[in-house]
């Protein structure tokens, strides 16, 4: 009863539930794109971190070098980061399509070895800040929250609903949700399936580079700010089962709540360590994922 | 008999490296290759039968943070402190794997639900900083002093180390041999073909993978304990954690997965190219005109994702394909 | 209106179809007919371009198929509705309509199509906002054509439309069929349902091992001692 009241119907808790849920926002952001990728085009890029984190460096670089302000900076990465999810797909992915699944990981995993070190060599091991602080706001009597991280929850929910739309309402949408059902009668739709995968492969770079920007509100860039949230990411897909975006969104939810709460009561790791813990637990009690329907 | 003649010979100049005036240097890297080669052999022992773990970053971790915890905190000497340390390696992965083979969780989950476990070690680490030093790293103490103990496994000597790195390496290849040759291997090439097939045939899944996983686990945890030993300071990012989990599996797709010497030449590939870039970078800083950290990783990128798309079977087993068993059916 | 001239087609280097020719005038309801694995579903992936021609060509209306990339076949009036229906089963049957009006070209008839779609399956219409996956055999084979029938096709390739369905159901299916026809739609049409078939088509081929070995009238095929005891059990 003391912990009760010490620890969990406190304010700090409720901050941390909230923090928790902001979180959560640019995590389903994340998943999304993954997701997105998965589902159309059946390969994991486990380069996903690397291309964001590429994106926080492009808006550190048009904001703090060149001066821009920071939409147009921002504008500016999502493009880029989509323009490299091309190239990947076109460079790399194209030649592991339909080879067995440990292949695509690995030539993936050599991509973010290469980005990650590319990185380094050019832009150095240093922690570089975008230097913007929107600072904070208060919620309640005692709740303060950041306005970064308010704004940048708002934004990839913002991203998150529109995606939805784009997927439910479009033509485009539409046939990239049914290449992911039945990949080779795409063919009698008049759909090209090549140029699909170009255009899938450029909304999930540009979903990264969004993510990258918001995140840049909140966290340093160094060349190995990937690592730091590209498991999570990872895991939240597999969690809510790989391909399944709604699945996905709710376990970006589920895990960053875990980490917060975690953080909350020890430190920051152990909410990290909950939280795979967790992830590992679902996996043999749910292995097609926590929100996969019955098929 | 000339095989045999050959390989006589072959371990006598290996063991004759430490004494006939190797600099320290190239001792030092032999030294490290051999732990390295080791390590990259316990994983391709499972690794080539599609299990693919990136989880042995986590291993090794326990193998070296375990031996020198209970080295500091208990005054265990590495005699008993490395056996504990495998133990608690093999039930770990007894852990993992267990519900991984009983749910089938095969595939892109195997290597995620491992990868969580890189993961889950790795920040274990971090959070108990004031035990394991954290991100910072961490010493076994010296023993009584400086200088040779038996009782602590330290040896200022690297000849020394040479030879147990070199014993290592030799059982390591023995075992991917045994395994090899093993009607083990066979139980899990059809399991890596067709489970469901396999598993109506009458073989027992869950157990094979589960006593292939244990073995590569342990072995990898061994390799944590000798670097452990050698270095004398471990941190999270040389021996423990998810970057570990990738570079070994990635030195073991670029030597080749299916060839007995396969790890041993992916060792050999990233550490010399790694060590030769880092003695030389002060001349190309003066032909880039900046200071290329990180050149190593770069060109081992690439490296790899050429290798899967052109070369999966790996330098050496592409090698050996082409040029030594052109008729091999 | 459709021509196959010499088509040699099949998987990797395994060859299904040889040197086939079949033609199909507007207006006409043709049928293939032959036992199973005998390269009828391959002739229909060929022409639709689900697979690459070996040998041989294509024509439709005097346009070679081989001259545009294959997903632009359907946009020459071909629509294919394929074996074992193939929907999209976790989308609405609204939704696999939408799909099957993807090609810029059709997008501004979707609303038309739609309407006309919806005429022919009532049914559709009621189940617009189920998954498709979830429907019975016989409705998910209607919203297959429909799906096809988007497109505003000249010709509609159907293969095995009665393949799995229970035996009222099928006789729903030919029914379709024949009001299809009707309609001045021109059909091509795989079944081993032979003699049901040959009751709603002018025409068939019988191909048997990957080569065409007869081809007459619906009535004289009808009419001949060994198709009868080969194909329909009389």
């Amino acid at each position: 009863m003391e912990f009760l009241s010490e620890y969990v119907f406190s304010v700090f808790f409720v901050e941390t539930l909230l923090n928790g849920l902001l979180y959560g926002g640019v995590l389903a952001l994340l998943s999304l794109g993954l997701n997105l990728i998965f589902g159309v085009i059946d390969v994991v890029w486990i380069c996903y971190a690397e291309l964001v984190m590429l994106g926080m460096y492009t808006i550190y670089f048009m904001h703090v070098f060149y001066g821009l302000p920071l939409i147009p900076a921002a504008l500016i990465a999502v493009l880029v980061v989509a323009v490299l999810g091309v190239v990947l797909h076109k460079v790399v992915i194209n030649h592991v399509l339909g080879k067995a699944p440990i292949n695509q990981l690995l030539a993936t995993g050599g991509v973010l070895f290469f980005l990650q070190s590319i990185a380094t060599l050019f832009f150095g091991v240093e922690f570089l800040s975008l230097g913007v602080s929107l600072g904070s706001f208060q919620l309640s009597e005692d709740i303060y929250m950041s306005t970064s991280q308010f704004v940048a929850f708002l934004v990839a929910a913002g991203a998150v609903v529109a995606m939805y739309l784009f997927l439910s309402r479009s033509y485009m949408g539409a046939a990239i949700r049914a290449i992911s059902q039945d990949r080779d009668i795409m063919i009698l739709m008049g759909v090209d399936a090549n140029r699909l995968y170009g255009i899938t492969s450029a909304i999930g770079g540009g979903l990264a580079g969004l993510a990258a920007c918001l995140l840049s509100l909140q966290f340093d860039v160094h060349p190995f700010v990937g690592i730091s949230f590209g498991p999570i990411v990872f895991m939240i897909c597999v969690m809510g089962g790989l391909g399944n975006m709604v699945g996905g969104f709710l376990a970006a939810f589920v895990f960053a709540e875990l980490i917060a709460i975690g953080g909350y009561f020890a430190d920051l790791e152990w909410g990290t360590v909950l939280a795979f813990c967790v992830f590992v637990i679902t996996m043999f009690i749910r292995p097609e994922g926590l929100f996969a329907r019955k098929s | 008999m000339n095989r045999i003649l050959l390989m006589i010979l072959a371990a006598a100049a290996l063991v004759a490296v430490p004494f006939i005036g190797v600099p320290p240097y190239w001792l030092h890297i032999m030294i490290v290759i051999l732990i390295w080669s080791f390590a990259y052999t316990g994983w391709s022992v499972m690794g080539r039968f599609g299990l693919v773990s990136l989880g042995h970053g986590a291993f090794m971790g326990i193998g070296a943070y375990g031996t020198a915890l209970l080295w500091n905190h208990a005054g265990l000497t590495p005699w008993i402190g490395i056996p504990i340390s495998l133990l608690l390696a093999a039930a770990f992965a007894l852990l993992i794997g267990y519900p991984c083979f009983k749910y089938r969780i095969i595939g892109h989950y195997f290597a995620l639900v491992t990868l969580a476990l890189s993961v889950i070690i790795g920040q274990v680490i971090v959070a108990t900083r004031d035990h394991t030093g954290g991100s910072l790293g961490y010493t076994p103490e010296p023993h009584g002093g400086e200088g040779f103990s038996i009782y602590a496994l330290q040896f200022p000597e690297k000849a020394h180390f040479y030879l147990i790195a070199l014993g290592a390496w030799v059982i390591g290849l023995i075992i991917w041999r045994a395994v090899d040759r093993s009607m083990a291997r066979y139980a899990l090439e059809a399991i890596s073909e067709d489970e469901d097939a396999s598993a109506a045939v009458g073989v027992q899944v869950t157990k094979e993978k589960l006593k292939i996983t244990v073995l590569s686990a342990v072995m990898t945890a061994f390799a944590g304990a000798m670097y452990c030993q050698y270095q004398l300071f471990v941190s999270p990012d040389t021996v423990a954690g998810v970057g570990i989990s990738l570079q070994i599996v990635f030195a073991v797709v670029a030597g080749g997965i299916y060839t007995q010497f396969g790890p041993t030449v992916g060792a050999i590939i990233t550490i010399v190219l790694a060590e030769v870039l880092r003695i030389n970078i002060g001349e190309l800083e003066h032909l880039l005109g900046f200071r290329p950290f990180g050149l190593d990783n770069t060109i081992y990128g690439i490296m790899l994702v050429l290798f899967i798309i052109f070369l999966p079977k790996g330098v050496l087993g592409t090698f050996l394909e082409k040029y030594l068993r052109p008729a091999k059916a | 209106m459709l021509e196959i001239k010499g088509v040699t087609a099949g998987y990797g280097d395994f060859t299904a179809l040889f040197n086939a020719d079949i033609e199909v005038k507007a207006g006409e309801a043709v049928a293939v007919i032959g036992p199973n694995g005998a390269g009828k579903s391959t002739l229909m992936r060929a022409i639709s371009g689900m697979i690459p021609l070996k040998g041989g060509a294509v024509t439709m209306e005097g346009q070679d198929t081989r001259s545009i990339p294959p997903h632009k076949i359907v946009e020459l009036g071909i629509a294919h509705v394929p074996e074992n229906r193939r929907l999209f089963p976790r989308m609405s049957v609204e939704e696999n309509l939408r799909v099957g009006c993807y090609a810029p070209p059709f997008r501004a008839k979707f609303s038309e199509r739609l309407e006309f779609v919806y005429e022919l399956f009532p049914r559709m219409k009621e189940r617009r906002d189920q998954l498709a996956g979830t429907m019975s055999g016989g409705e998910q084979q209607m919203c297959a054509i429909g799906r096809a029938l988007m497109s505003d096709p000249k010709i509609l390739l159907m293969d095995e439309p009665s393949a799995g369905l229970a035996p009222v159901i099928v006789q729903q299916v030919f029914d379709l069929i024949r009001r299809i026809r009707s309609d001045g739609l021109t059909v091509l049409i795989v079944e081993q349902n032979v003699q049901q078939v040959l009751k709603v088509v002018d025409r068939a081929y019988l191909l048997e091992a990957g080569s065409i070995r007869h081809s007459g009238s619906s009535e004289e095929l009808l009419g001949s001692e060994d198709i009868r005891k080969a194909y329909i059990g009389v």
